[in-house]
C-alpha cells in the first residue's frame, strides 16, 4: 500500500531533509554516483525522527494520533487478522459506517472484532463520519458483542474516534442511551474483552466500546474526557487553545498509564505508526495475541469479577 | 437622514433573563415573565404558581421532598475532590476545589444516602447543581457507587436525581472511567433484580446522561428538563443549522422513547412511591 507521504507542522525539518534525500536520489540515476551523501542524510534524518518522536509534546502527540496516514480499523484487519467477515447494523435502525465489525481470526482462533472507522480522502471521511458514530453504531457493537458471547468468541475493540457524533438525529435515537447500555452489558459480557485505544480516545463515544479486561494504548495515542479543542473552547473560552488543554488533560499513553487506566503500552515504530503500518501491526500482533492467550486461561466468573474491580478502583479521592 | 430621531437609547433586553432562583422579595417567573411574591416560589416547591416553571432546589430540598421525615442518614459525606493531575486553566482545579467548599453546603457535587419513602427502604444519590455545575469527577463516581453497592448489599432499591452539566474536566481521564464504573454497579443491581429509578431534573447532560441517567428501569423526568447527550451550543456548531423547537427538553424525549414518564414536582414522591411498590417487595 503506497500511502502519500504527509508531515505535520511539527514534522517540517524532517520534511526537507525528505525532501532533499529525493532530490540527491533523482539526481544521482544520471550516471552520479551519490549513496554516500543519501545514506549520510538518510542516517540524520533517522536519528532527528528517532529525536523528535521521543520528545513529543502532549498536543503534538495528539496530532499524531490523528495522523491521517495513521491505520485504522480496517487496516489492523488486514494486517493482523485472516477470514475477516464483516457484519453490518444494528437491526433497529440502520448500519453506522463508522463503526466496523465483524468475524476474523486471530492466530487462527475465531475472534469478534469491532472498531471506529476513519477515512483518508474526503469521500472516505464523509463516508465514515469522520470516525463519530451514532447511536446504530453502538448498538451495532453491542449486538456482535452479544453475538460473540453467545459463540464463546474473545472481543477485540479498536477505539479510534474525537467522539460521539453531536447531531439531532443522535439524540433523538437515544446517544446517550446507546453509550450507557454498551458500558453496562460490556462489564458482564463472559467472554475476554481486549480494547485497543489505536489513535484518538475521544470521551464516552470512545469509552462505549472501551469497556474491556485489557485495555491497551499505542504509544502515540490519546485518551481523554474531551478532546483538548473542546476543553479549551469552555474553560479557556477559545478553542484555538488546543495545545495548553492538551497538557492540562494528560492524555498521553504515559499519563494514562501512571493513572493506572491502561495496562499496557504498544511501542509504535520510529516516526509513528503512520510511517510503517507492518511493523505497528507486528507489535500488535505480539501484544494481542499474548494478552489473549492470559484471558482466556481464566474462568469466565473471575474474569467479569476482575473487569469489575478494575473499573472499581478508578479514581482518586480524599475521605 | 431621519425623520424621527429617538432621544433616549432602547429599552435594555435580557436582562430580566439572568434572575434566577428567588433573592429579591419580589421574582420575575423565566418562563411566563409574570412579577410573583417570591415566597410564594418557594413555599411551592420552587414551582412557578402561575406557569408551573420548575426552578431547581437545593439537594436538602429534594431530600426532604423525597423522604420520609427523620428517615434519612447521609453517607460519604466528608469525601472531598483532590487535584492529583494539578489540573490548571485561568484557575487551578484545587482554586475551584476550595471555593465550592467555601460556600459552606455540599463537600462535592452529590449527597448520597439512605432513607424511606413511604416505608419502602431506598438509597438515594442527589446531585448538588450548585457545586461545580454538579459535574462528575472521581467522588461522584464513587459515592454513587457505594450507593448502588449499600443498595445490593441490603437488598433495596436505588434513586439518583441528577443534575449535571456532566464529566468533570479537571479528572480528565478518571472522570471518563467514572460513567464506566457507575455503569458497572448498575450492571449488578439488574442482576439481582433491585430496581433502579433515574430521576432527570434539569439539567442533565453529558457523560452522567451516557452513564447511569440513561439506565433508570423506570427513567423519569421533571417537565422541560433540558436531558441530551451533547450541549445545545455544540451541536449548533458542529450541524449549523436552527436546533428544533423544544429540542433536549422532557417533552422531546418522551416523544423519541427515551424517559418513561414526566413528573411534576409536587408528585414525584407519591408517583415514585407507587412504582417502588409495585416492582419491588422487602424480603
Amino acid at each position: 500500500m503506497a500511502l502519500q507521504q504527509s508531515y505535520l507542522d511539527f514534522e517540517k525539518p524532517l520534511a526537507e531533509l525528505d525532501k532533499k534525500i529525493q532530490e540527491l536520489l533523482a539526481f544521482s540515476t544520471e550516471g552520479v554516483d551519490l549513496s554516500a551523501e543519501v545514506a549520510n542524510l538518510e542516517e540524520k534524518a533517522e536519528r532527528m525522527r528517532q529525536e523528535m518522536f521521543a520528545n513529543l509534546s502532549r498536543w503534538q502527540t495528539a496530532q499524531v494520533a490523528r495522523h491521517i496516514n495513521r491505520p485504522f480499523t480496517l487496516d489492523y484487519l488486514s494486517l493482523i487478522f485472516t477470514e475477516f467477515v464483516e457484519l453490518h447494523g444494528d437491526r433497529n435502525f440502520g448500519d453506522d459506517h463508522a463503526i466496523v465489525g465483524g468475524l476474523a481470526r486471530l492466530d487462527g482462533e475465531p475472534v469478534m472484532v469491532i472498531g471506529h472507522q476513519k477515512g483518508r480522502d474526503t469521500k472516505e471521511k464523509v463516508f465514515r463520519n469522520f470516525g463519530m458514530p451514532n447511536p446504530e453504531g453502538y448498538r451495532k457493537a453491542l449486538r456482535l458483542m452479544e453475538m460473540a458471547e453467545r459463540f464463546k468468541l474473545p472481543i477485540i475493540t479498536f477505539v479510534d474516534t474525537p467522539g460521539a457524533f453531536p447531531g439531532i438525529g443522535a439524540e433523538e435515537r437515544g446517544q446517550a442511551e446507546a453509550i450507557a447500555r454498551n458500558l453496562r452489558e460490556m462489564s458482564r459480557l463472559t467472554v475476554p474483552i481486549i480494547v485497543v485505544i489505536t489513535g484518538e480516545g475521544g470521551s464516552g463515544g470512545a469509552l462505549a466500546i472501551a469497556v474491556g479486561d485489557r485495555i491497551l494504548m499505542l504509544q502515540h495515542s490519546v485518551y481523554a474526557v474531551i478532546s483538548p479543542e473542546g476543553c479549551a473552547a469552555i474553560l479557556w473560552s477559545d478553542g484555538t487553545k488546543g495545545a495548553q488543554a492538551a497538557e492540562a488533560l494528560k492524555l498521553t499513553a504515559k499519563d494514562i498509564k501512571d493513572l493506572e487506566v491502561i495496562d499496557e503500552i504498544v511501542p509504535e515504530p520510529a516516526g509513528g505508526a503512520h510511517r510503517d503500518h507492518e511493523a505497528m501491526a507486528k507489535n500488535l500482533h505480539e501484544a494481542l495475541s499474548r494478552n489473549l492467550k492470559e484471558l482466556k486461561a481464566i474462568p469466565a466468573e473471575e474474569l467479569i469479577e476482575q473487569r469489575y474491580q478494575k473499573f472499581r478502583k478508578m479514581s482518586r479521592f480524599a475521605e | 437622514m431621519a425623520w424621527f430621531k429617538r432621544d433616549n437609547p432602547p429599552m435594555a433586553r435580557g436582562a430580566e433573563h439572568k434572575v434566577k432562583v428567588p433573592e429579591g422579595l419580589w421574582t420575575k417567573c423565566v418562563s411566563c415573565n409574570e412579577t410573583i411574591y417570591t415566597k410564594d416560589i418557594e413555599s411551592n416547591l420552587n414551582v412557578c404558581p402561575k406557569c408551573g416553571h420548575h426552578y431547581r432546589i437545593s439537594t436538602k430540598k429534594r431530600i426532604e421532598l423525597l423522604i420520609d421525615e427523620g428517615t434519612f442518614t447521609e453517607f460519604d459525606a466528608g469525601m472531598v475532590s483532590v487535584d492529583f493531575l494539578e489540573f490548571k486553566d485561568s484557575k487551578s482545579y484545587q482554586d475551584r476545589i476550595d471555593q465550592a467548599l467555601a460556600k459552606g453546603g455540599s463537600k462535592d457535587a452529590i449527597v448520597c444516602g439512605s432513607g424511606k419513602i413511604d416505608g419502602t427502604p431506598v438509597q438515594l444519590c442527589v446531585f448538588d447543581f450548585s457545586f461545580m455545575g454538579g459535574s462528575m469527577g472521581s467522588v461522584v463516581g464513587e459515592k454513587i457507587t457505594r450507593g448502588i453497592e449499600r443498595a445490593l448489599e441490603q437488598g433495596t432499591p436505588c434513586i439518583i436525581v441528577s443534575a449535571s452539566g456532566g464529566a468533570r474536566m479537571q479528572e480528565s481521564i478518571l472522570s471518563l472511567m467514572q460513567m464506566a464504573k457507575t455503569s458497572a454497579a448498575l450492571a449488578k443491581l439488574r442482576e439481582a433484580g433491585l430496581p433502579f429509578v433515574s430521576i432527570l431534573t434539569d439539567p442533565t447532560t453529558g457523560g452522567v446522561t451516557a452513564s447511569f441517567a440513561m439506565l433508570g428501569d423506570v427513567n423519569m423526568a421533571e417537565p422541560k428538563a433540558l436531558i441530551g447527550f451533547a450541549g445545545p451550543r455544540v451541536i449548533e456548531q458542529t450541524i449549523r443549522q436552527k436546533l428544533p423547537q423544544g429540542f433536549q427538553r422532557s417533552e422531546y424525549l418522551l416523544d423519541h422513547g427515551m424517559v418513561d414518564v414526566i413528573v411534576e414536582r409536587s408528585k414525584m414522591k407519591a408517583q415514585l412511591s407507587s412504582i417502588l411498590k409495585m416492582l419491588y417487595k422487602a424480603a
